[in-house]
């Protein structure tokens, strides 16, 4: 039999450096094959995990911490494999000086790539050093166990741990894939409920946060602008008198590019506003601003037509009758609640930016398009701001101080947008219509499924070269990017298609999405991205026949469903309903049911929402969901829990709040007044539980209940009122008027 | 000009223009974390601060209305070492998700429990209905709060 330590023996030693910093020397060397996504890509064991002499594991992900938690779940999987205690893993921020590059922490794919990468890493790094404690015990390798980094030889602790065998050289090897990760099995730490390594911090007002950094001379700057990157600024006449404001050291402009830059925090914001009024802005008028008119507003702008799914063989056989209805959502912000932020600061030919951005990789390649700066003299730190929810302003505001900071070399740059810069700017969730006709059969199973998507861009985020054009900052300089050309991410993760394809077995389907070309705002990625509005469409829909032909509606399901984990979902949910006394909801109040696995790859959840709404006034409350989710093998199932907690509440305060109002001007909504959300005498109660599927690979759990959410209300609504509402928001005055 | 006041127990001296906003004092002057600009316009209640044991919006009250009065953040609410209830039940609790409002959220718990150490639900909701969380942690911030207060309860009667 071929132990390890043979193995290793038989191959040679293994190279072990000195190395303060992760080698990137070896990352040329071709990757050994069956690796983990993001292991492949970046193949250094040391780039992830670097163990000091006193024992400390640093854990170097390439996903950042965004509120969601994923420092701690990749902490207890690497804890797992390397068999230590989780508060010996100490998690590191992502910098471009250091971290691999794992391009964007988004889709929800954190657990999927970063964590088995590092499961992969930490299980080979393990190997390594219990061969080397063999090598100095003179032991057997297979003799060895690791308790909590100390070596364990036939059970009895040695007198050897990590820190000793690692003494201080760093691991410059390449993951070859040839450990075998624990069986789950034998798991202590992964799947088990572990406290946020990064709450107590935010609870004792410790240094968390990009807006707690405070730099020697630090500066403080703000932009001036409106919300279309393409406005063309004129400044009248004595804004020059501007500079002479208390505090003020520079009016930063740069084509359109404005901002001013002050000693203090609040002289930056006072000069700002006196800047504001030297403005004139040549900008286009919004071609849609009436709310009721965005749906055929959106069929009718120019597209990119194309299909983009078709299924089934042969004909379309045995309809008996054919439903369509029309479904739409109205633009939305992701109004996180703190406006973008970023530090920069240039220095000796070196630019350095601290960002709450979801990509620093791509971002520092946007930022070096944009200053011109090699990539090698842009370092992004990446660091914590309010929750984002997908592209934001982040990069934008990264950008704009990057542009500050090259006019002011040696001062720290910390450059804050408003809350009104942040509604005006942010680039949005773009408004869509979704257009749904079937065919039914003699037994109402539906046989033929055709769905039209008409939406802006899902996916504007900056990188380097035409796509830094997606910025602000490039779009305004004196020598400006053009808007890149509008794209959408294809199916299967998809963009405005997301979820599109119903997880249904019906015969046929076809899915054709409209990829609007002459977007008055700019949109991206927000949460989910077309998920919520393709899964409020097909889980109304099918709840509308359900409810037409008086059919429990998850019977209707069921009965046209093949996967076993989505039926899984539905059941658990059935029971959950049952104990929770949800079935006997009669009018005013009513329950609803949806169904969704995110990306048709990701997480399955089932909801069931109750609601009660006041006939006279409209107005709804939500009472109480009631939630399945499989996300496979839970890391940490508290946060998992908690994700999606916090996904059911989000997507109700869409669902029952938020549109961007606009105007001819742009967009009207500039506060929390203008953009209201949900509000702590709003939520719902909330019941989440987890389906046992530990065997299944884990799954991230982040945008799995938006999409059910929304349609779960919906459907509620018209059990408590006969109203079917099918344009987002599902509002009083929607609920008066229909 | 120099304002003087009390942050946390302890008496300084800021030295910026009266009516500067408390928050960028505390913030920049002081460099505390707690408090957290969030829309500058007393709408979101990240800024929260208690002066004098009563909630305020640290964004929009200039630093002169807090001379001579006594301003608490959540560094003075309590440490690691000595955390304070609410402190203690958000951790054991995991109510946060990105934990920016939590600061704001938490003063204004504070000052509610001071009034009343027994609030139901409902009364908690009602007392944070000026604190916006974009997450949607609600509901675990409440029973976070609940727990404090019974915490709070089983100090009082050992």
């Amino acid at each position: 039999m071929t132990t390890r330590r043979n193995f290793l023996k038989g191959t040679g030693s293994i190279v072990l450096y000195f190395n303060l910093m992760p080698t990137a020397a070896l990352a040329q060397q071709s990757a050994a094959k069956d690796l983990p996504t993001s292991l492949a890509a970046n193949p250094a064991l040391d780039a992830w995990l670097r163990i000091a002499a006193d024992g400390t594991v640093t854990l170097s992900p390439g996903k950042c911490e965004i509120g969601q938690g994923i420092q701690t779940a990749l902490a207890q999987i690497a804890a797992e494999e390397l068999d230590v205690a989780l508060e010996r893993v100490h998690v590191v921020t992502v910098d471009t000086s250091y971290s691999p590059d794992e391009a964007y922490t988004t889709g929800s794919r954190s657990v999927e790539h970063s964590g088995a990468a590092i499961r992969m890493a930490a299980a080979e790094i393990r190997s390594i050093l219990v061969d080397l404690a063999a090598d100095e015990l003179d032991v057997d390798s297979d003799r060895i166990d690791v308790l909590d980094g100390t070596f364990m030889v036939d059970g009895r602790a040695s007198r050897l741990g990590y820190g000793d065998v690692v003494k201080d050289r760093t691991l410059a090897r390449n993951a070859s894939g040839t450990a075998a990760p624990k069986s789950i099995d034998d798991y202590r730490v992964v799947e088990k409920s572990a406290q946020r390594i990064d709450i107590p911090g935010k609870a004792f007002g410790e240094t968390s946060f990009l807006q707690d950094l405070r730099f020697d001379g630090m500066l403080h700057a703000r932009v001036v602008r409106t919300g279309q990157a393409d406005a063309k600024l004129t400044l009248k006449s004595g804004f020059e008198s501007v500079a002479k404001m208390a505090g003020v050291v520079k009016i930063v402009r740069d084509g359109s590019f404005l901002a001013v830059v002050a000693e203090r925090e609040e002289q930056s914001i006072a000069a700002a506003a006196r800047l504001a009024d030297f403005c004139e802005w040549d900008q286009i008028d919004l071609p849609i601003t009436d709310q009721s008119a965005l749906p055929d507003w959106l069929s009718e702008a120019r597209a990119d037509v194309r299909v983009v799914a078709e299924g089934g063989a042969g004909d379309v056989k045995g309809v008996v009758r054919t439903i369509s209805n029309s479904y739409s959502r109205p633009f939305l912000a992701h109004a996180s609640l703190s406006p973008s932020i970023a530090i920069a600061k240039s220095e000796a030919d070196l630019l350095t930016v601290w960002s709450h951005s979801q990509g620093v990789y791509p971002l520092r390649r946007a930022i070096s398009t944009i200053v011109g700066l090699a990539e090698d003299r842009i370092r992004l730190i990446h660091a914590q701001a309010a929750g984002c929810y997908g592209h934001n302003g982040a990069d934008d505001a990264a950008a704009d101080a990057a542009v500050v900071a090259m006019q002011i070399p040696g001062r720290p740059i910390r450059l804050q947008w408003s809350r009104a810069d942040e509604f005006s700017g942010e680039p949005y969730g773009s408004a869509m219509r979704v257009e749904i006709s079937a065919g039914l059969n003699a037994s109402n199973a539906i046989v033929d499924w055709n769905c039209d998507i008409w939406s802006g861009s899902h996916t504007t985020r900056p990188d380097g070269g035409l796509k830094a054009g997606n910025l602000f900052a490039a779009r305004q300089k004196a020598n400006p990017l053009p808007m890149p050309p509008v794209g959408d991410i294809p199916l299967p993760r998809g963009g405005a298609d997301r979820n599109s394809i119903p997880l249904y077995t019906f015969a046929h389907h076809r899915v054709t999405k409209h990829l609007l070309q002459d977007m008055p705002l700019r949109t991206t990625a927000l949460r989910g991205l077309g998920a919520y509005a393709n899964v409020f469409a097909i889980e109304s829909f099918m709840d509308e026949i359900a409810q037409a032909q008086g059919e429990d509606p998850i019977d209707f399901r069921i009965r046209q469903l093949d996967d076993h984990r989505a039926i899984g979902v539905l059941e658990g949910l059935r029971e959950k309903m049952a104990v929770a006394g949800m079935h006997s909801a009669a009018p005013p109040a009513g329950v609803g049911v949806a169904m969704a696995r995110y990306k048709n790859t990701g997480a399955y959840c089932a909801i069931a929402m109750g609601v009660t709404v006041e006939e006279k006034t409209g107005n709804l409350r939500l009472d109480r969901a009631v939630c399945v989710v499989d996300v496979g093998l839970a890391i940490n199932p508290d946060g998992v829990i908690n994700q999606i907690e916090g996904g059911i509440i989000q997507a109700s305060s869409w669902t029952v709040k938020e549109q961007l109002s606009l105007s001819r001007e742009g967009v009207k909504s500039n506060d929390w007044a203008s953009y209201p959300i949900l509000t702590f005498s709003e939520v719902p109660a909330i019941e989440v539980t987890l389906v046992d599927q530990r065997r299944e690979p884990a799954l991230g759990a982040g945008e799995a209940s938006q999409g059910p959410t929304s349609a779960a209300i919906g459907n509620a609504v018209s059990r408590a009122t006969g109203k079917r509402i099918r344009d987002l928001p599902i509002s009083p005055q929607r609920l008066r008027q229909t | 000009m120099t304002i003087n006041t009390n942050v946390n127990g302890t008496d300084v001296e800021l030295d910026v223009e009266p009516k500067t906003p408390l928050l960028y004092a505390l913030r920049n002057d002081l460099q505390l974390n707690g408090p957290k600009f969030g829309c500058g316009v007393a709408q979101c209640g990240a800024c929260t601060v208690l002066v004098d044991g009563n909630p305020v919006r640290s964004c929009v009250v200039p630093v002169a209305s807090v001379v001579g009065r006594k301003v608490l953040t959540i560094e003075g609410l309590g440490n690691r070492e000595s955390p304070h209830p609410l402190q203690a039940a958000f951790v054991q609790e995991q109510a946060m998700q990105c934990g920016y409002c939590s600061s704001g959220i938490m003063m204004s718990a504070a000052a509610l429990l001071e009034k009343n150490s027994q609030p139901t639900d409902e009364q908690i909701r009602s007392a944070l209905r000026g604190n916006l969380c974009r997450c949607g942690t609600h509901n675990r911030i409440v029973r976070a709060v609940s727990a404090a207060a019974q915490s709070y309860q089983e100090k009082k009667t050992p």
